[in-house]
């Protein structure tokens, strides 16, 4: 069907007459095969990701709201109303305050803790697949698994404040506006760090040996190589754990849940997708929960660029 | 290297060790105690606070049978998608050469980086609203369906095979499904292991689309029920922690034990090229 579309254009550049066939694969290329099948993968991604992408920013200009399968109703577009509704809403500005602080502790922590442990892992003979193996644990285990052991680990008497004794914070973790956050933020780190050890183990094949060497020659301790050889050399690495920490943590949603119990302390820990789950599904206002993934977007991408500038733009 | 050197080092990773395995170990512990011991002597097990009662309990209240078929239904469903249409995806953009490949190609890169979080809400709104796919298998399935992650795994190890092995092939005479049935798919096996492991964590851990999508009980994944336990029901448990411990052990003990078995697959060429976690 396309080939006939392509003939008109085809014989205006090259006249001579070409069999159906050659003229087939000129457009659709050697293997036409290809494209039948990429099928099933094209779909999906339209049916998944550019449908409700372009669905998400329309139903959040529009009054949307949820009604029976088939029935006729009116859904008048209503501009920016429902960005209106979010940026009055002072818990939408709380939820992103928190997962601001969550950004502060979980980003710069996974840098340092991941490159750290790959670093070490990278040189060891003994053990190697004993410590690889007890690192991506915790990043192969389900987050409710996970979660329902630090709820134990850190609750009122649990094992961390009977271990901290008197210097145990009242009220504990997980109830404490100040410290909710930041356990959460830990946890996380704990959860994730795996993923990026392993994207550091790789980056770490790719430093040269060599500039090691030479390194030590010139008479530089192993604090110097590591700041001097390694830091630079797994840049590009860094760029990516900075940018993917960043992605995951604005999409936090399992831990406040579960954690803190839907956000809590008195809204200390909600987080903007929390929010968007109450508002949209809880509440049935898809539209105001759309224009809020939206602004978050917004923000996650600005916050992305600053990094990729700020971090890619340094190499020479 | 300095012996010094060697020290600190394997000491740091022991301490990692530690900090990882350490809640593993404790949730298992947890999981067996009869009353909940959190004092630091509970860290260790007494042989006279030993139970299974919360294998029981949570059981009572958690159907950890269902809740481990609907999580293997789920799982299942995610892997056949991503084995069936992801293998011949990975073939169409690493062997033929066709029109639209390269933008195909970008595609699958960037569906790497978009959030979840800007999906949420739409597609809750189609599947569950739309469609009326809410509480049914499919449902659930329909948007991890093929892995894109997995698609790159098997482009790269389909780019790595011989380019003569597919020129040999089409002299003697094969059709261009034929190559695929015959040449290639056999010698992708490798791969397809890996594939199913990484692909496998996704649906057996994800907790955020099945929940929104089931509300019925005989249809959550062990995630789902096992949550729903943790937020609403435990406090009525006698030994809530326990019980929450078990449950945990039955969702966390199967993808654990298949990282165990298959971690020599578990590469970071792999997970490197892909991006999303």
């Amino acid at each position: 069907m396309t080939a006939t579309d392509a003939a008109p254009t085809r014989s205006a550049a090259a006249p001579d007459e070409a069999p159906p066939s050659r003229r087939r694969k000129r457009w659709l290329g050697e293997h036409p095969l290809g494209l039948l099948l990429s099928t099933p993968y094209l779909l999906f991604i339209g049916l998944i990701f550019a449908y409700p992408i372009v669905f998400s920013v329309w139903m959040s200009f529009q009054d949307y709201f949820f009604a029976a399968p088939g029935a006729e109703v009116d859904r008048p577009f209503v501009g920016f109303d429902n960005y209106l509704a979010v940026i009055q809403d002072p818990a939408v500005w709380r939820s992103f305050g928190n997962v601001g602080i969550f950004l502060l502790i979980n980003v710069p922590l996974t840098v340092a803790l991941s490159l750290l442990l790959a670093t070490a892992l990278d040189k060891v003979v003994h053990a190697r697949t004993f410590f690889r193996v007890s690192y991506y644990v915790p990043y192969v285990t389900a987050s409710v698994a996970v979660v329902a052991v630090w709820l134990f680990l850190f609750s009122q008497n649990g094992l961390v404040n009977q271990v901290l004794g008197p210097l145990a914070p009242e009220p504990s973790w997980l109830i404490n506006s100040a410290l909710a956050m930041p356990t959460i933020a830990l946890f996380v780190t704990w959860k994730g760090l795996g993923f990026y050890i392993l994207l550091y183990l790789a980056a770490l094949q790719n430093v040269g040996k060599e500039l090691y060497e030479s390194a030590s020659v010139d008479g530089a301790g192993a604090v110097r190589r590591f700041f001097s050889v390694t830091v630079p050399g797994v840049r590009p690495a860094t760029v990516l754990v900075f940018l993917l920490a960043t992605i995951t943590g604005a999409n936090l949603f399992t831990e406040p849940y579960l954690l803190t119990g839907g956000g809590g302390p008195n809204g200390a820990s909600t987080s903007p997708v929390l929010l968007m789950y109450q508002k949209g599904i809880e509440q049935g206002n898809p539209d105001v929960a759309s224009a809020l993934g939206v602004i978050l977007i917004i923000f996650v991408l600005i916050i992305a660029w600053l990094q990729y500038r700020f971090l890619g733009g340094k190499e020479s | 290297m300095t012996r010094l050197g060697t020290i600190t080092r394997y000491v740091l990773l022991a301490l990692g060790a530690i900090a990882f395995l350490f809640p593993f170990y404790y949730m298992i512990v947890g999981s067996l105690q009869t009353d909940p011991d959190p004092t630091l002597a509970g860290a260790f097990p007494d042989p006279s606070n030993i139970t299974g009662q919360n294998y029981v309990n949570i059981n009572e209240r958690v159907n950890l049978f269902v809740g481990l078929a609907n999580s293997g239904i789920f799982t299942g469903g995610v892997l056949l998608g991503t084995v069936v249409f992801g293998t011949i995806a990975g073939y169409a953009l690493s062997v033929l050469k066709w029109r639209g490949r390269g933008a195909t190609l970008v595609l699958v890169l960037l569906v790497q980086v978009v959030p979840f979080q800007l999906l949420m809400i739409p597609l809750y709104v189609m599947i569950a609203r739309d469609y009326g796919l809410s509480d049914s298998y499919l449902g659930m399935i329909l948007p991890f369906l093929i892995n894109s992650t997995a698609v790159l795994i098997f482009r790269q190890y389909f780019l790595q095979l011989p380019k003569e092995l597919f020129d040999a092939a089409r002299i003697d005479g094969a059709g261009e499904f034929r190559i695929l049935w015959s040449v290639a798919l056999p010698l992708v096996r490798p791969a397809l292991l890996t594939a199913v492991l990484l692909t496998f964590i996704g649906p057996w851990n994800e907790f955020l689309w099945p929940f929104l999508i089931t509300k019925e009980a005989a249809l959550q994944p062990l995630a789902v029920s096992l949550a729903n336990f943790i937020s609403n029901v435990a406090a009525s448990t006698s030994n809530p922690f326990g019980a929450m411990m078990a449950g945990a052990v039955v969702l966390a003990g199967p993808a654990v034990a298949l990282f165990i078995i298959f971690q020599r697959y578990f590469v970071s060429n792999d997970l490197g090229s892909g991006v999303k976690g």
